[in-house]
């Protein structure tokens, strides 16, 4: 065809209209793989620096309470004759006999208590005490709380109003004091079922953890419960609980399905928040006597009872102070941590 | 406002009958009396002593009897302490747990506050990093270990401050420190949190621009905003410095309330584990309800439910 100069005439060219190969449909690709929420959480999480040294802190000090006590040479309760308020690493005069006859003595590495346990072990154990508890009485919040607050939030109308006053009353309930005379009166009555046929696990578990679980039961979880709710609040405005209710689905299987699994960042977040506030109050109540029954030691009753020799042996004090802030400010760091990387919505 | 107002007050009021109505029957459900740990009481004399003080009638009138004579202000006598009644017991008890209290709470504002407002507007800095460190360490020490510590160095090994008792000012230094340190580290951090918020906030730049100094804007326009959150803390840190109190209490060995309700209840003293009890709830409930109502008062934002 002859070409005006003037006119608006494309200049084609055939080649240009052939299908792609796969090799030009591939680098058009510009979404990265799909992240599931965990990884994207785990991925951030692993970036931060200070919850990973918290993590790793939370992982050894679990390593020497739980697993450490199995095959320790000495035990939390065993009286070492003659060993009485040694120093670390030092020997009582019979153990040093034997070493010198060529025999190998494991080395009191925290020394003795004034009775002659070995104090490493004590505190191992003691400190297995604290993270039991604090792990236990949140899983029993976090229960609880979740699903009031999700019952209460998704309910609404008055089901809501008379839960939330419970809530409210409960709320401003003075804990401390509350708990303090809950731990005291529990103990008789826990201590008569203890001997009816077939709660012996209650003695296995020990009457004063079982009546600190209980207090904790029974007034820790409506914080829990307040944020469960407004969380659920908020969801269940959103459209595809609309459509699953559309659908037929039944109550239980939206709370279930698509409330709970919504919020769980928050959850993780709280949860994890809570651990070391309940291991905080576990110390204090220890602290004060009303904890774990002797001879089973808990780090704040280690500590308590490490008051009365405090001019003498320190160290007895020290380690245990030392080892249940650290543990409370790891859990606190973890839980700032993961707050950042599963819920960036609650970052202030 | 009067019906938020009204309402605030029906909780507390109910609240208040919650605790002590659970107190009354917790402390019933024990086994044993306070008059059994007394060696060799008779038999006769023990149902002299139990008719005198009522507790050998039936639990559900002793309770109506209590709660009638509560409302009247009658807390009765003490069980174990002869001839003294609650009342006055915890009338002399209590302003001594109130000093400590209230010094510390003043202390952990007066130093919060400013630390942490220092930190929001030095952020990034030196000083802000060195805040937050000691705001996030200061909330994950228990305070019997603060008082421990404290106690070995300042009291002990350096013998620089008496370590029992409550006369003169320098008894207060060291149980006010132990007291104070959890509530400023949490202030710190809110008040750090919160002025950052308010920094950064259009009305602040707007400030500025209309020619306000620095000192000003800060003083009248950021703190004033800033602070509110700090405000609806001083309720429970109240109960903190209250409860807090008794373990402070206890390693200091000072006279106080938190001291005699750890007593009570070892000793079983039923009257003045029930009348420490109401009046410690009350007290938390009724500061609680007026820190709420300043707070709706002093930030309009808040809508009245």
């Amino acid at each position: 065809m002859k070409e005006n100069p003037i006119s608006f005439q494309l200049k084609l060219n055939p080649d240009d209209f052939l299908p792609a190969t796969d090799d030009e449909k591939q680098s058009l690709v510009v979404m990265r793989e799909s992240v599931s929420f965990w990884k994207d959480g785990l991925r951030r999480l692993r970036k931060n620096k200070v919850a990973m040294v918290s993590l790793w802190v939370i992982i050894i000090v679990m390593f020497f309470s739980f697993i450490v006590p199995i095959f320790y040479p000495y035990s939390y309760e065993t009286q070492v004759k003659g060993a009485n308020s040694l120093a670390p690493f030092e020997y009582s005069i019979e153990e040093q006999a034997r070493r010198d006859a060529g025999e190998f003595v494991f080395p009191h590495v925290l020394g003795t208590d004034k009775m002659g346990r070995d104090y490493a072990i004590r505190v191992m154990v003691g400190s297995r005490i604290s993270l039991t508890v604090g792990l236990v009485a949140t899983a029993i919040i976090l229960v609880i709380g979740s699903v009031y607050g999700s019952i209460a939030a998704f309910f609404g109308g008055w089901i809501d109003l008379v839960m939330m006053r419970i809530v409210d009353i409960i709320y401003t309930v003075p804990d401390i004091l509350l708990i303090v005379l809950l731990s005291f009166a529990l103990k008789a009555p826990l201590a008569e079922l203890a001997a009816l046929p077939g709660f012996g696990w209650i003695n296995v578990v020990g009457t004063n953890l079982i009546s600190i679980f209980i207090v904790f039961a029974l007034l820790y979880w409506v914080g829990m419960a307040r944020m469960v709710r407004s969380q659920i609040l908020i969801l269940k405005e959103s459209e595809y609980v609309t459509a699953a209710r559309a659908l037929g689905a039944k109550s239980g299987r939206i709370i279930k399905k698509h409330l709970l699994t919504n919020c769980i960042g928050t959850l993780i977040v709280t949860t994890t928040l809570q651990i070391p506030s309940s291991i905080f109050t576990e110390s204090f109540l220890s602290f004060l006597g009303l904890g774990v029954a002797v001879p089973l030691p808990s780090l704040g009753s280690l500590a308590s009872e490490a008051i009365n020799g405090l001019n003498t042996y320190p160290h007895l004090l020290f380690i245990p102070a030392l080892l249940i802030s650290l543990i409370i400010l790891s859990f606190n760091l973890l839980g700032d941590g993961l707050r950042d990387a599963f819920d960036p919505k609650m970052k202030n | 406002m009067l019906k938020y107002i009204v309402k605030r007050i029906g909780l507390a009021i109910v609240t208040i009958w919650a605790v002590a109505t659970l107190t009354y029957f917790l402390i019933n459900m024990v086994p044993g009396g306070p008059f059994l740990s007394e060696k060799a009481v008779s038999p006769q004399a023990l149902a002299a002593l139990e008719a005198k003080y009522g507790l050998d009638k039936p639990l559900w009138e002793q309770y109506v009897t209590y709660m009638t004579d509560a409302l009247h202000g009658d807390f009765g006598d003490s069980l174990k302490q002869r001839g003294r009644t609650v009342t006055s017991i915890i009338a002399t008890k209590f302003p001594v747990s109130a000093k400590l209290g209230g010094t510390a709470v003043i202390v952990s504002l007066l130093v919060g506050v400013p630390l942490g407002c220092a930190a929001a507007m030095n952020r990034g800095k030196a000083l802000d990093n060195i805040i937050s460190v000691v705001a996030t360490c200061g909330i994950a020490v228990p305070s019997f270990v603060i008082c421990t510590v404290l106690m070995y160095f300042l009291g002990v090994h350096l013998n620089l401050l008496p370590t029992f008792g409550l006369t003169s000012w320098k008894h207060y230094i060291m149980p006010v420190i132990s007291l104070a340190f959890y509530p400023t580290a949490y202030i710190m951090r809110l008040m750090r949190s919160s002025m950052l918020d308010v920094l950064g906030q259009d009305y602040m730049r707007t400030a500025r621009a209309k020619g306000l100094s620095q000192k000003v804007s800060i003083f009248k326009h950021a703190l004033r905003n800033a602070i509110l959150p700090v405000v609806t803390y001083v309720g429970p840190m109240l109960a903190y410095t209250l409860t807090g109190s008794f373990v402070v209490e206890k390693i200091f060995t000072i006279p106080g309330l938190g001291g005699e309700f750890i007593g009570s209840i070892t000793t079983r003293d039923y009257t003045v584990i029930m009348g420490t009890t109401i009046f410690l709830a009350a007290l938390m409930v009724v500061m609680n309800v007026v820190v709420d109502i300043v707070y709706k008062i002093i930030d309009p934002r808040i809508k009245l439910k």
